[in-house]
């Protein structure tokens, strides 16, 4: 038998299955266990209720239409990243990062600034009658900011890995650029694209940091998820928080099934264009 | 190499042994926001007069945050031998889990309160909406900036206040209370989560014609920025706002901190307490203090919550939590 790297299976396998159950699995048992005091009733109450339902669809859906922005803009970022060489470009690459180091209150303060009535930009685009702090539209922003460096950082070892020659061969062969691009590039990239996606969006479906300041936090309006969660806990109500924070991981992971599905697909669509 | 580190642990372990018995007695305060500034000077003037009497030194550390948020944290395990919050609902949670016995309110005088505050409006510079009381609020066109009152204590009091003002209106009733706050909110653009990033909202970001703010908010903003660029309108009518105090029985119980808790929390009823309070814009309980710092405190009609309400417990039910009045005026309902 061939010499694994690591020691042993059973002992790695072990120390994995206790790893993840220690830092995974113990903490959203006790969530669970915690949301349980709610019971099935007080359950259905909360979930139906219109406000908690208005502030699911401005955290997910604003998260989905994020991700959404990212793959497209992620995929020209991370494309001429790589492929174009231009003085700066490190720089460039190294400012992609930044919205993972900043912290997300400073990310949201920053934003706030910038887009307030009084701010830089919020100055310019107030009299166009566009609002963007203290309003969804502020919210999606905060989301496509920290979002976007997941999608150009999955995206960049497989640009870079991508043979040239292919796009030469669909050339040779009397290929339009678009052809080249929607049926050759985008299939082999489609799979990577998920995942930036994928990645996206959880971080902004339950991103709060960032998100609070820019808010307006008016019910029905721009009310995220996780503040209804922070609320809760406020009146020492700690069976509903948990519920509601069940609720939303497990919209979360109905989400990240359907990409991984999604994923398998695009995998096949790739092998059958290849 | 081995040696050195020894050595270097040695004189960490000793410097450490030092520290700790210099101070011979810690204890934790846990306090909300705006605070900071009054316990800084509140925990030197009493560390210097127990250094004088006990001769022992006290430390008394500070954690600051959200009232709600820190009540939660006492709760749940962090040591505090003192609570200072911004309203008794706050620490009756904490009694609630057995920590304090259920009748602190009445353990300290002035229902647990050594100073107060009340609910007054920040204006722009020359007040150019004419502001002048809570009915100028839900004129046409005129932004309100006041956080969100299920994530703020201080908020509460807003609210609260704004409620009394349409009570004691010729006329007012529970229904016309209701229809004026419904109203109010309807002109707040941004609900912020705490007192601070309410001000935040208002002073930085330059959104809304006004701000409901604690008193002592409103007159620490207008010193920090300059007096220039706000001006604080004192409406006819307002609560007055009762951050209380508490010793945490179960904590100094274990801590054997009891004396020297019970000693701070009595030192910010006594003239030199008060008058750090005062100066902090806190209002003071003691008449001669109050005398004294009169030109700082505008005299207005007040009421109080007892007077108004009843206790913290039933305006909690009746208007703050899940599906009360807040809720049921708020859009979407």
């Amino acid at each position: 038998m061939r010499k694994r790297v690591l020691p042993g299976f059973g002992l790695s396998l072990g120390y994995a299955v206790a790893y993840l159950g220690l830092v995974v699995l113990l903490p959203l048992a006790a969530l669970a266990w915690k949301a349980s005091g709610i019971g099935l009733e007080g359950l259905v109450r909360l979930l139906s209720a219109p406000r908690t339902l208005a502030a699911l669809r401005l955290s997910v859906g604003g998260a989905v239409v994020a991700a959404l922005v990212n793959v497209v803009i992620g995929l020209l970022v991370g494309w001429v990243l790589v492929r174009y060489r231009f003085p700066g470009r490190r720089l460039f690459d190294a400012l992609v990062d930044l919205p993972f180091a900043l912290p997300t209150a400073v990310a949201g303060i920053a934003l706030t600034t910038l887009y307030a009535p009084n701010g830089w930009l919020g100055r310019w685009l107030e009299p166009l009658g566009i609002k963007v702090a203290y309003t969804p539209l502020g919210v999606f922003v905060a989301m496509v900011f920290v979002g976007f460096p997941f999608v150009v950082r999955t995206l960049q070892p497989v640009l870079s890995s991508l043979e040239r020659d292919v796009e030469e061969a669909a050339e040779s062969l009397g290929a339009q650029r678009w052809q080249t691009f929607f049926r050759v590039i985008l299939p082999m990239l489609a799979p990577t694209l998920l995942t930036g996606f994928a990645l996206a969006l959880a971080r902004a479906v339950g991103e709060y940091g960032s998100v609070i300041f820019i808010a307006g936090n008016i019910p029905m309006r721009s009310e995220i998820a996780p503040l209804l969660i922070v609320q809760k806990l406020e009146q020492f109500d700690y069976a509903g928080a948990a519920a509601l924070g069940v609720a939303m991981l497990l919209l979360s992971f109905g989400l990240l099934v359907l990409v991984s599905l999604l994923q398998r697909w695009s995998q096949r669509w790739a092998e059958r264009s290849a | 190499m081995k040696k050195s580190m020894l050595v270097w642990f040695a004189a960490a372990s000793m410097l450490w042994s030092v520290i700790v018995s210099a101070a011979d007695v810690s204890l934790l305060n846990v306090s909300y926001d705006p605070t900071r500034e009054l316990y800084r000077q509140v925990n030197a003037a009493f560390a210097a007069q127990w250094k004088a009497q006990h001769g022992d030194s006290v430390n008394v550390r500070m954690s600051h945050g959200g009232s709600g948020k820190q009540a939660r944290s006492v709760v749940e395990g962090l040591p505090a031998d003192v609570v200072t919050l911004a309203l008794a609902y706050d620490i009756d949670a904490i009694a609630d889990r057995g920590l304090l016995a259920k009748d602190w309110q009445k353990k300290l005088p002035n229902n647990a309160t050594p100073y107060t505050s009340t609910i007054v409006f920040l204006v722009r510079k020359g007040n150019p909406k004419g502001i002048k009381d809570w009915a100028d609020l839900v004129r046409p066109g005129i932004q309100v900036v006041t956080p969100n009152p299920k994530s703020s204590g201080g908020a509460r009091w807003n609210f609260l206040a704004a409620w009394g003002y349409a009570l004691k209106q010729p006329g007012g009733s529970e229904a016309t209370a209701r229809a004026y706050v419904k109203e109010l909110y309807k002109h707040v653009p941004v609900l912020d989560t705490g007192a601070r990033g309410a001000t935040n909202t208002f002073v930085q970001r330059g959104v809304g014609d006004v701000l409901i703010a604690w008193e002592n908010e409103a007159l620490l903003a207008k010193r920090q920025l300059g007096g220039d660029t706000f001006e604080i309108v004192v409406p006819s009518i307002t609560i007055v706002a009762e951050p209380p105090v508490a010793v945490v029985d179960s904590n100094v119980d274990k801590h054997g901190t009891r004396a020297v808790a019970q000693a701070y929390v009595e030192f910010l009823y006594s003239p030199q307490g008060q008058e750090i309070a005062a100066k902090n814009f806190y209002r003071p309980r003691s008449a001669d203090v109050a005398a004294r710092y009169a030109s700082q405190f505008p005299a207005t009609h007040t009421f109080t919550l007892g007077e108004l309400f009843g206790d913290w417990r039933q305006v909690q039910a009746k208007f703050f939590n899940d599906g009360a009045i807040f809720d049921q005026l708020g859009p979407g309902s």
